[in-house]
């Protein structure tokens, strides 16, 4: 059976929940093998075994931290050469769409970026793709090479499969035109006990109607009451009430998470651009009028500083029993609640 | 130092864009063509690091004859001269084949900067300066939230999931840079009549040292197999807060096990 590599999303060895989706749709091509680029690959061994990983294809060195995407696309451009695989999968992030870019040249195989499904047809991977700010869907397929797609998160939930994951070391001397971009520094900002936006199960984001860097706040509790990430609307990010990095929008991040909460955002075509594949959205608007509820499974018009708060309540009321959607990794009782 | 900066004109944002039905390309016609709106805070980097380092700035880009009124708003913004890489052949050309044929037009032009928007509001992909640093075997300084050359050396802060990182290369170099990195400035009266009078050199395939076979909807490496218009979402139950508007959604999210 043909392998599938799908490039492992790991941090301090731990693995990313959307490697587990990777590995869950890639089952249904091949037998899948994860790439593990860094250190940490024993750590992360367990978790990709449970999602199905027949292999892990480990490249320890340090380059991986020390020079911009060329080092992990000549890792998998190496073994898209020894292993022939019948496609490589990867996180739809800013990054690995990179690293995607710079595989496709390298192996001259087609490149889709931001599939948001994957089906087999006739022995093609098939991927759907939400284009013009999610107006159209379209099926692509890769005519040329082994095919090179990333896949958003939240495309599908992960299943385990228990499989062997064993790993194989690769020797890779890493070329010097890889080395042309050196990452000197890193530095963090903060996002406390936040989820990734581009990967969260529930996103809650402040529109115009938030009024202010101060009220917004109140869109924080609401996000972690939920366990949710913080988004905002060009309007606020424009207006610097929040950081752009967490603009969802057209021109900023698209996620579509389980549930999406739009709070006072009107919903403008910037707006709903990045977020209307979401699998249930909630709004919540003053003006009766907005497109948001358009787009609403359940929206609310009314003054956002009297409904909030009092959903605030009702959460915390009700917040022992919120079980189900702890993220991936973590006992339920790991999440933090609002009491 | 010589600047080139990579432009595309897409269809405007605000309106409804399609898929052409016969080939599953981008209809061009049916609505306005606009310069990328991400291209704009390329085009006012590059004309900072000109202005304060000395240098020239060309604009080029890759489209039908439409999208000169895109290079045409790029050079009254300050840009000096344009190369628009222009040929029927190229029509329906994936990111692979894009990527070369820009490649291509860079190796024969020259460059010491080239310097691009963060990716393209019609197709997305957000691929290309990477893909041009590898093709082109110079540095890939993309995802910039901020830009500084001193001499040969650029140094960049790039975006990253949690922060940013210090990325440094030498020249020549791609440079690709985030919306928010500064503030596009708007052509000014003086701008838009001097445009009319830059150089804009029109180049073909075969000037630019393109392999015919390399490009095209006909020899791209990915298809479009169908499309369609994402069906309308189920009307959903909108309510007027009575004073009860926070209990009711907390009811429905209860309903839908989210709480």
């Amino acid at each position: 059976m043909a392998e599938i590599l799908v490039l492992a999303e790991h941090a301090g060895g731990d693995v990313k929940k959307v490697t587990g989706e990777l590995l869950t749709l890639a089952r249904r091509f091949g037998e899948p093998a994860a790439v593990w680029a860094g250190a940490g690959a024993e750590k992360g061994q367990a978790r990709l075994a449970e999602y199905g990983a027949a292999r892990m294809y480990v490249a320890d060195g340090g380059d991986f931290d020390d020079y911009v995407t060329a080092p992990v696309a000549e890792l998998l451009a190496s073994l898209v050469a020894k292993k022939s695989p019948a496609a490589v999968l990867m996180a739809s992030t800013g990054q690995n769409k990179e690293v995607a870019g710079r595989l496709a040249v390298r192996t001259g195989s087609g490149l889709i970026v931001d599939a948001v499904g994957l089906a087999e047809d006739g022995g093609r991977i098939i991927a759907e793709q939400s284009v013009f700010g999610g107006a159209t869907i379209v099926h692509s397929a890769v005519k040329t090479g082994s095919p090179v797609i990333t896949v958003r998160p939240n495309s599908t939930a992960p299943e385990p499969a228990y499989a062997a994951a064993d790993i194989e070391q690769v020797d890779m001397q890493l070329s010097e035109s890889a080395k042309g971009a050196k990452i000197t520094e890193r530095v963090v900002q903060e996002r406390g006990e936040r989820p990734e936006l581009a990967e969260a199960a529930i996103v809650v984001s402040g529109g115009r109607g938030v009024g202010s860097a101060e009220d917004f706040e109140l869109i924080e509790k609401l996000a972690d009451s939920l366990g949710a990430a913080v988004g905002a609307s060009r309007a606020v990010t424009d207006a610097g009430w929040y950081p752009h990095k967490f603009q969802v929008g057209q021109t900023g991040m698209t996620v579509s998470p389980q549930l999406y909460m739009a709070i006072g955002i009107s919903g403008a075509i910037q707006h709903r651009a990045g977020m209307q594949t979401s699998k249930t959205i909630v709004a919540v608007n003053k003006d009766p009028e907005a497109p948001i509820f358009e787009l609403a499974d359940f929206g609310v018009v009314g003054d956002l500083f009297q409904v909030v708060p009092q959903l605030l309540a009702e959460i915390g009321k009700r917040s022992g029993s919120r079980l189900a959607l702890a993220p991936e990794g973590l006992p339920a009782g790991h999440r933090r609640l609002s009491r | 130092m010589n600047i080139v900066v990579c432009v595309k004109q897409v269809p405007d944002t605000a309106a409804e864009r399609k898929l052409k039905p016969d080939d599953a390309t981008l209809d061009r016609e049916s609505v306005d063509g606009l310069i990328n709106e991400l291209d704009e805070y390329a085009i006012e980097e590059a004309l900072q690091i000109a202005e304060a380092h000395g240098g020239v700035v060309t604009v080029l880009t890759m489209g039908p004859d439409k999208a000169a009124e895109s290079i045409r708003k790029a050079l009254s913004m300050g840009a000096d001269k344009a190369v628009h890489l222009v040929d029927d052949a190229l029509a329906g050309s994936d990111a692979l084949q894009t990527s070369y044929a820009l490649a291509q037009v860079l190796h024969s032009i020259g460059f010491d900067l080239v310097v691009l928007g963060a990716e393209s509001t019609d197709a997305r992909i957000g691929a290309l300066a990477a893909m041009l640093a590898e093709r082109l075997s110079v540095p890939q300084l993309s995802l910039a939230s901020k830009v500084e050359i001193d001499g040969s050396k650029v140094r960049i802060h790039r975006q990253s999931e949690d922060g940013y990182q210090v990325v440094e290369g030498t020249l020549p170099a791609v440079v690709g840079v985030v919306e928010k990195i500064n503030e596009p400035r708007y052509p000014s009266f003086k701008g838009i009549m001097a445009a009319k009078k830059k150089p804009v050199t029109r180049m073909s395939l075969a000037e630019a040292g393109i392999d015919p076979a390399r490009v095209g909807l006909a020899n791209a490496a990915t298809e479009v197999v169908d499309f369609a218009a994402r069906p309308p979402r189920q009307a959903g139950t909108i309510v007027k807060d009575e004073g009860d508007g926070g209990s009711t959604a907390a009811e429905f999210l209860v309903a839908q096990k989210f709480i």
